[in-house]
């Protein structure tokens, strides 16, 4: 029996054909259908040219197949207002899902913080947060798990061309759930973010600064080791995460630079913050299935 | 130039924009002495927020004195005539910054995007419009697109639900026919009940002529400040152009003496520096950098040994846009680095 966890896509837009295609190099996820709403959708095609069964009838076309073909775990990366729904569905025939859209109605998920505890406790919903919450988290974490941080601050700055309409109507709920997930998953007491559209040609590469404040005087080399060891985790699933400058410290300020090139599979290279998202996603659902294959967890049951 | 027997409303900075020259740092007494004066002298509209907009408070932008609702809910009870406006920018504000500062009484909304990014408004400006504020469409940076582009951009926040639509010269880069070209095809084109505006700053000494462009070619909402006190050399200094449009016969409602007064009495003692064209701010100018950038790259420069002119010319050249605030010691610090490896070679 294959080890691989079969997988469907929901939503076939930049995000779902970009992690089609790493999903195709992954040696623990086989994506099997791409889900769309729209028959004549450019993704559609392309997801059957690249081998990949197609449903156009949204979720619903795809459920009496989800136990014939075995599938394990799904990806939604189509909009908050329809992720519940698709979940609910998909979570009663056992079905992880790993949620791409802004719903958040499971768990934050940041790969190098907390995915092996989701994975122990099989959580059935994981959400991946925003894409500025994936580049800026882990360093927040890599600060508050060597001494206690008091605030936490997080600028994201993406290129124009790599800001989707459905961030852009909605850009409140970026700020809100990046801040509650520096948060929760971060471990800052409060947390902030702050994201600025560029509209520069050539597009500006993503990038990040993150901001802690310790609540005691910062213990520099623990803190730079620590952060060094993150940015390494992070580089394991996106290679072109990159510590430009710092930490650097500031009295209790400690503040790091970040720079994110993503893979450019499916979306160009300086879209480094929507590579982390489907990377992060990606990373999320390997891990369920390499704990599920050494008998860590166990995958509901069926027939 | 002919402007005689027209009307403006002019718009008060100082307590905003002036922020960014304060570090945030004015008192709410300052605050609401300033505005009192003001208020006395005529002054219809007064923006009272962080430089940086509501929920602007944050290390990269700067901690305030006092918080947003600190300042509205201290200032606006003591308005007899003048209203209140507040900015908020997407990105850093949102729905509930905007509702809070409605719920202290503010009557103006100003939601400011990048001159290309309108789209990011829509919540705002649908927001406040429906919540019946008096609401404007902020299209910074407007120097760095064609005035085409701006009316699109602008076409976007009408439809959103502005009643109102600026072009704003963030950097102080724009020469009067810049202005002229923006404000007469937003005037020309967008419907004729929506009011547009000229925010200027006086980084090429260019305040005052350019408000007046911008009066030329329609628009009836000019921001400036008294002693110019805002980002970069300041804002178009309001009691300079006050004294200018009533020569021009302009009607403003001011009292120029009054407004002088406030500005050398109240506003000037306040001052950390000199609100003037230094290089520094004639650099943000000539190359079109955001002005609020200066005093971060000032204290970039006194930190790790880089020019501030080097480093604002080069934020300039990469094309940064507003809010940007953390590139500056990021770049400072490539910079240093930089030069560090040429001595060692």
């Amino acid at each position: 029996m294959s080890k691989k966890l079969k997988a469907i896509i929901i939503g076939p837009g930049n995000i779902g054909t970009d992690l089609l295609m790493k999903m195709q190099r992954s040696e623990w996820i086989e994506p099997v259908w791409m889900v769309g709403i729209d028959p004549e959708s450019e993704g559609l095609k392309r997801a059957a040219t690249m081998g990949i069964k197609t449903c156009a009838t949204g979720v619903d076309g795809v459920l009496p197949y989800v136990i014939e073909d075995d599938i394990r775990v799904a990806f939604d990366a189509t909009s908050a207002y329809v992720h519940a729904e698709n979940s609910r569905k998909l979570n009663e025939l056992g079905v992880i899902m790993i949620d791409l859209t802004p719903a958040a109605i499971g768990p934050y998920c940041v790969p190098p913080v907390n995915l092996t505890d989701h994975a122990k406790n099989l959580e059935m919903n994981v959400n991946m947060v925003t894409c500025g919450g994936q580049a800026t988290i882990p360093m927040v974490a890599a600060v508050s798990r060597v001494q206690p941080v008091s605030y936490g601050e997080i600028i994201a700055t993406v290129s124009s061309r790599s800001v989707g309409p459905g961030t852009r109507q909605n850009i409140d709920e970026f700020t809100r759930t990046t801040a509650s997930a520096v948060e929760k998953v971060g471990g800052a007491k409060q947390g902030k973010a702050i994201i600025i559209i560029n509209p520069a040609e050539p597009p500006l590469m993503m990038r990040d600064t993150i901001h802690c404040l310790t609540e005691s005087e910062p213990d520099q080399a623990a803190i730079t080791e620590s952060v060094h060891a993150m940015v390494k985790e992070v580089q394991k699933y996106v290679p072109g995460y990159r510590l430009v400058n710092g930490p650097v410290f500031d009295g209790n300020r400690v503040s790091c630079f970040m720079e994110v090139e993503g893979l450019g599979d499916f979306l160009p290279k300086y879209a480094g913050n929507l590579d982390i998202m489907t990377a992060a996603g990606l990373r999320t659902a390997e891990m369920f299935a390499e704990e599920a294959a050494n008998g860590v967890i166990t995958l509901p049951a069926r027939g | 130039m002919n402007l005689q027997g027209k009307q403006v409303t002019l718009h008060d900075m100082s307590l905003r924009d002036g922020m960014h020259a304060k570090r945030h740092q004015i008192s709410v007494d300052q605050m609401v002495a300033i505005a009192k004066g003001m208020d006395e002298a005529g002054m219809p509209l007064i923006e009272v927020t962080h430089g940086d907009g509501l929920g602007g408070a944050s290390v990269n932008y700067g901690f305030p004195a006092h918080s947003d609702e600190e300042y509205l809910n201290a200032v606006i009870p003591q308005m007899k005539n003048a209203k209140i406006s507040a900015l908020l920018l997407p990105g850093i504000g949102t729905v509930d910054h905007l509702k809070m500062a409605r719920d202290c009484g503010v009557s103006t909304i100003r939601v400011a995007t990048h001159c290309t990014e309108a789209d990011v408004s829509e919540q705002h400006i649908g927001m406040a419009a429906k919540m019946g504020m008096d609401t404007v469409g902020f299209l910074m940076m407007a120097h760095m697109v064609e005035p085409e582009k701006i009316l699109e951009q602008a076409r976007l926040m009408v439809d959103y639900g502005a009643n109102c639509i600026y072009a704003t010269d963030s950097a102080g880069y724009m020469l009067p026919d810049d202005v002229s070209a923006r404000i007469g095809l937003l005037k020309a084109e967008l419907p004729s009940n929506i009011e547009i505006g000229f925010h200027g700053h006086h980084n090429l000494g260019m305040g005052i002529a350019n408000s007046l462009a911008a009066i030329e070619a329609g628009a009836t909402r000019i921001d400036g400040s008294v002693a110019g006190l805002g980002a970069g050399a300041g804002n178009t200094p309001l009691e300079v152009f006050c004294a200018v449009l009533d020569r021009m016969q302009v009607t403003t409602g001011i009292d120029l003496y009054k407004i002088m007064d406030v500005a050398e009495d109240l506003v000037v003692p306040m001052m950390d520096q000199p609100i003037r064209v230094d290089r520094d701010a004639l650099t943000l100018g000539y190359a079109g950098v955001y002005s609020s950038f200066l005093l971060f790259a000032q204290r970039a420069e006194k930190k790790y040994g880089i020019q501030a002119r080097d480093i604002l010319v080069e934020l300039g050249r990469r094309g940064t846009v507003g809010g940007q605030e953390d590139m500056i010691e990021d770049l400072a610090l490539t910079m240093a680095k930089q030069k560090q490896a040429q001595g060692a070679k």
